[in-house]
Parts: structure tokens; sequence; C-alpha cells
């Protein structure tokens, strides 16, 4: 076999794989899209779910889901941002460094499910708040974390070298050369890989099982006192979440019409974690553009 | 610091002093006694001596891997971002060693600044590039950070080609602009001393003469330490010329005898291209 036709097997053989991985994708989104979407109004984005009888819809299970993901990402990006920090620019090699590192991984290989038993432990039991939206919000800080420090590391060290010298050639400090330049240099890709990371926590679900629990109490839109029980803003109330409800209906919901709820809320759920992913692109390059001065 | 490297001698002082005090033999810029950089185990820069005069443009010649990038850096002590690096001896800078240890290199740096080989403006605008700096030293004033942004791009001759482009990106300039205005930025401090890794050596030959005339020019204001793998650069721009070779400073002397009557077989060998 000569080079020539070696090269045009190889190549044929990726296109192949990509288009595996593409038919893979649009399979699975027209599938759940399709099926989907003639439930998608209104009517069901924004009514609550209903225990026993048709019809019911998937209004707080989506705010408790941004909900959620709005605390966990206040919990995470500034420890993410520190973590990433430290590994990028304080950690020396050496042999705390690599067990950091090692938890770190360690970490984010976690199951989500131990996570979950474990916020179980601490958030739930050991706290006394019992199933609760803040108990939620830390489990998936927990499942999160890694991936933010990673993402602030990785941004952190692929600003080029030569810039964090020249800065430091000028006579600036190093603290003052991270705020200014490396951070500043990283934020696309931070703010990418956050967004990316929101789009995991959000169609989380096992982590929440038993910290954020299986039910949301009634609560009134009108009150937005986050002190009160039936505020949907009080953070020590239980919380499903759209995942949670996806898998709660499936296994045990006793309403007639689980398929079609079922249905739209896979599709609310896989279109809202697209529309972080086009986000994430959207934003980024904005800000790409905005920081570099370029047009 | 500051306060270590007092009294500061500063390059106007020299203007002052009456022409009769000008003698022959220049002042002391930097004065190497003894001086070895090791990384990790590598000896990279083995025992120099040689002094470095005021308001001359030293070139540092000699094959690649031959201690002088490492030695210039050495100057400003950016080596100290490489894990390993160390060094003994001594670089005297107005009376204080510049590898001890109480060394605040922060300051060290404000005196004593760098231009490297590929030119890295910041991604912002060109404004911005040279007053990055400035305003982390305090200096609020919108007038006076303008001032100085206009001084030091005339100096770094790239005024007349960007004055009406401030705020745009200084990644929009070409790469001969691009590190001219590096110089300015560098400039912008009020340096002492200009340090210059291969300053043109990413560049076309026209920009690359323009950096030339540069350090020509600014020669009567700052001690510059040149780096240079052209030949032709070191003749035409420096004063005295420093030929490394495997870590040692082989040859030490005024361009004129070094590039014409070389006293060591070495630095003949290398400079009429028998190797390197």
């Amino acid at each position: 076999m000569n080079s020539k036709v070696a090269d045009r097997i190889a190549t044929t053989i990726f296109y192949l794989i990509a288009a595996t991985i593409v038919t893979v994708l649009v399979g699975l989104l027209g599938y759940i899209i399709y099926h989907g979407f003639s439930k998608l109004n209104l009517d069901f984005l924004t009514s609550p779910s209903s225990s026993f009888r048709a019809g019911g819809g998937i209004g707080n299970q989506l705010f408790n889901s941004f909900y959620i993901l709005f605390l966990t990402m206040v919990f995470t990006v500034p420890l993410g941002l520190g973590g990433g920090i430290y590994m990028a620019e304080y950690a020396r090699p050496g042999r705390l460094t690599n067990a950091i590192r090692t938890c770190i991984e360690v970490l984010a290989s976690l199951p989500s499910i131990v996570i979950g038993m474990f916020g179980l432990l601490m958030f739930v039991n050991l706290t006394g708040w019992g199933y609760s939206i803040l108990g939620g919000a830390l489990a998936l800080t927990v499942f999160n974390l890694p991936v933010m420090v990673r993402v602030c590391e990785d941004a952190l060290r692929t600003v080029a070298r030569d810039q964090k010298e020249a800065s430091l050639a000028l006579g600036i400090t190093h603290w003052h050369t991270i705020k200014t330049v490396l951070l500043p240099a990283a934020f696309p890709s931070i703010l990418t890989g956050a967004i990316l990371a929101s789009g995991r926590v959000f169609g989380e679900a096992a982590a929440l099982l038993f910290t954020a629990g299986l039910t949301t109490p009634t609560l009134d839109f009108s009150n937005w006192n986050p002190f009160d029980a039936t505020s949907p803003l009080n953070i020590f109330r239980p919380a499903e979440t759209l995942a949670v409800h996806i898998w709660a209906v499936n296994t045990q919901g006793l309403i007639p019409d689980v398929r079609e709820v079922a249905d739209g809320s896979s599709a609310v759920l896989i279109i809202s974690v697209l529309l972080f992913n086009l986000l994430a692109r959207w934003i980024g390059s904005i800000v790409h553009k905005k920081i570099t001065a370029s047009k | 610091m500051k306060t270590v490297m007092e009294p500061k001698r500063t390059n106007t002082t020299f203007a002052e002093q009456p022409l009769t005090e000008k003698t022959e033999k220049k002042p002391v810029a930097l004065d190497v006694k003894h001086l070895n950089i090791y990384y990790g185990e590598n000896h990279a820069v083995k025992d120099v001596n040689f002094s470095i005069d005021q308001n001359t443009v030293t070139a540092l010649i000699g094959p690649s891997g031959c201690g002088k990038s490492t030695f210039l850096r050495s100057i400003n002590r950016m080596n100290d971002l490489i894990p390993g690096a160390r060094s003994t001896g001594e670089i005297q800078y107005d009376d204080v060693n510049l590898i001890g240890d109480d060394i605040n290199v922060v300051a060290l740096r404000k005196e004593i600044g760098m231009v490297f080989q590929k030119p890295n403006p910041f991604p912002k605008s060109i404004y911005n590039n040279i007053v990055h700096a400035l305003k982390f030293n305090g200096i609020r004033s919108k007038k006076k950070l303008d001032g100085i942004v206009e001084e030091s791009l005339r100096k770094a001759a790239l005024w007349d080609e960007v004055k009406d482009r401030l705020h745009e990106s200084a990644l929009s300039l070409s790469g001969g602009q691009q590190q001219r205005l590096c110089i300015a930025r560098t400039l912008a401090m009020k340096p002492n001393i200009l340090l210059l890794d291969e300053p043109a050596s990413a560049l076309d030959p026209i920009s690359n003469a323009k950096i030339e005339d540069l350090i020509m020019g600014l020669k009567k204001e700052y001690t510059i330490v040149i780096v240079t793998h052209n030949m032709h650069q070191a003749s035409r721009i420096s004063d005295k010329t420093a030929f490394f070779l495997n870590g040692v400073l082989v040859e030490f002397d005024k361009t004129d005898k070094i590039f014409t009557n070389p006293s060591k077989k070495d630095t003949e060998d290398y400079i009429t291209g028998r190797f390197g």
C-alpha cells in the first residue's frame, strides 16, 4: 500500500468518525425535540406540575433549576478562580502541588451520585437543613469546583508567557500582572468554561436527588421575601429541578401524561443546555473583541 | 529598593556635569564580577567578568545557547521566573549587587527595562500599552499620562505613525511598529538601562533598520545592552562587543577591534562565520 492510498484511507476514516459524532448528536437532539416540541407552550413552561391529573407544567422545576444553577455559580466561580490562580501562578512544582492536583482530579472523577450521598450527609443531615436549595447548590459546587479550577488554571496557562514577562519586566508586581494582564487575557476562556460548566450543572440530577429533594412546596411567585416559606427565593426550601423531575415522573409518576411531561421537560432541558453552549461562544467572542480593542 | 538603590545616578546628572570632567573613560553602569548562572545542573554562565559603560551600546554575540541571553536576563532578574535558576557572583549597579537576595526586583525592573525578541504588546490599545505600568505606579493625571505617552512614542520614533489611532488595538500594528511600541512602553518607565534581547530578529529588514536607528539615538540617554545574532547589526550599532561561547566570556573589547582584529581565535572563527 503506498502512502497516497494510506493517506486517503486515513482521511476517510476520520471523516466517518466525525460523521458518526454528528449523526448521534443530530439524531438525539432531533428525537427529543421532535417528541417534546408539541408540548412546548407558555402554559407548560410556567404552570406548576400536578401530582395526579394530566396537564401539569414544569414552571417550578424550571425556576428551581435556574436558581440552583445561579447559586452554584456564585459559590463556584470565586473558589474556582482562586484555585486556578493558585495552581497556575503560585504553586511551586513539588509534592504538595502534586497532592493538590491529584485531589482535584479525583474530585473531578467522582460519580455524581457519590457527591449526592456526601451532600446528604453534610448539607442535609449534619447541618439539619433537610432537603434544601442551598444544600443542592453546595453539592453541585463540590461537583463543579474541580472543573472550574481546571478551566481557570488552563485559561491562565494558555496566556502567552511573553505577556507575563512583558508586564513583569516593566516593574509590575506579580499580583498586579495577574489582575491586569493575565486575567483579562484569560477571561474569554474562563467565561466560556464557566458557561459550559453551567450546562453540566443544569442537567445534573443524581447529585440533587438527596440534597435538594424530589418535591417543591407550593410557591407564591408574588412573594419575593427570601425568608418566607412560600417564597421562590427561600434557599432553605426543598426544590425539584428539571433534570430530577424527568427522572421522578419516569420512575414514580402517577400522572396519566407521564410520557408527554417527560418529553416536554427533556426538550426544555436540552434546548437550555444548547443555548448555554451557543451563549458561551457568542459572549466569549464579544468579550474577547472588547478587551483586546480589536474590531 | 529605592533606598537600596540610592544614591541614584540619573542621566540628567551626567548631562549637567562640566565637560572638563568628561574623560575618555566613561563611568561604569554595570560591573560584572565572577558571575555564574546555573539552571539546575546546567552551568550556563561561567565566571564572567567585565564592565558596561554608561551611555554606550554593548552588543552580546555568540552562538545559540552560549549564555548571552541568560546573562542579559540575569541583569533585571527575569531568570527568577525560571524554576531552578540560581546565580553567584556580582553585578554591581550603583554599588548594589543586583544578584543579591535583598534586591526588590520590582523596583529594579523599573530602572533596568527589557525588550524581548518577539514583540509582545498587551492586547490592549496603543495608549493603554504605555500607561499600563504608569498607572500601576500611581500616575493618574490624564494630562501627565498623555504627556508621557507622546514623549515615549516620540522617543521610539512611532508617534507620527500612531498619533491618530492611539486607542486602536496594539495588535493592529505591524511587527516592527509593535516592537517600537514595546520600546516606547519601556522608555515610559524612564529606566537607566535598556536590555534588548534580539529586538530586531523577528522583523523584516526595513523595520530592522528603523530599530537600529532608534537604538543609536537612544544611546545618548540610556545605557543599552543588546543581544544579537546579526553580526552586521552588532558592528553597526555597538560601541563594545562581548563574545560568549559555551557560557564563557571569550572576548570583550571595542567593537572595531572585535570585528577587525580580534585577539582570540574563537572570536575570529565566529565572526567570520566558521561556526555558530
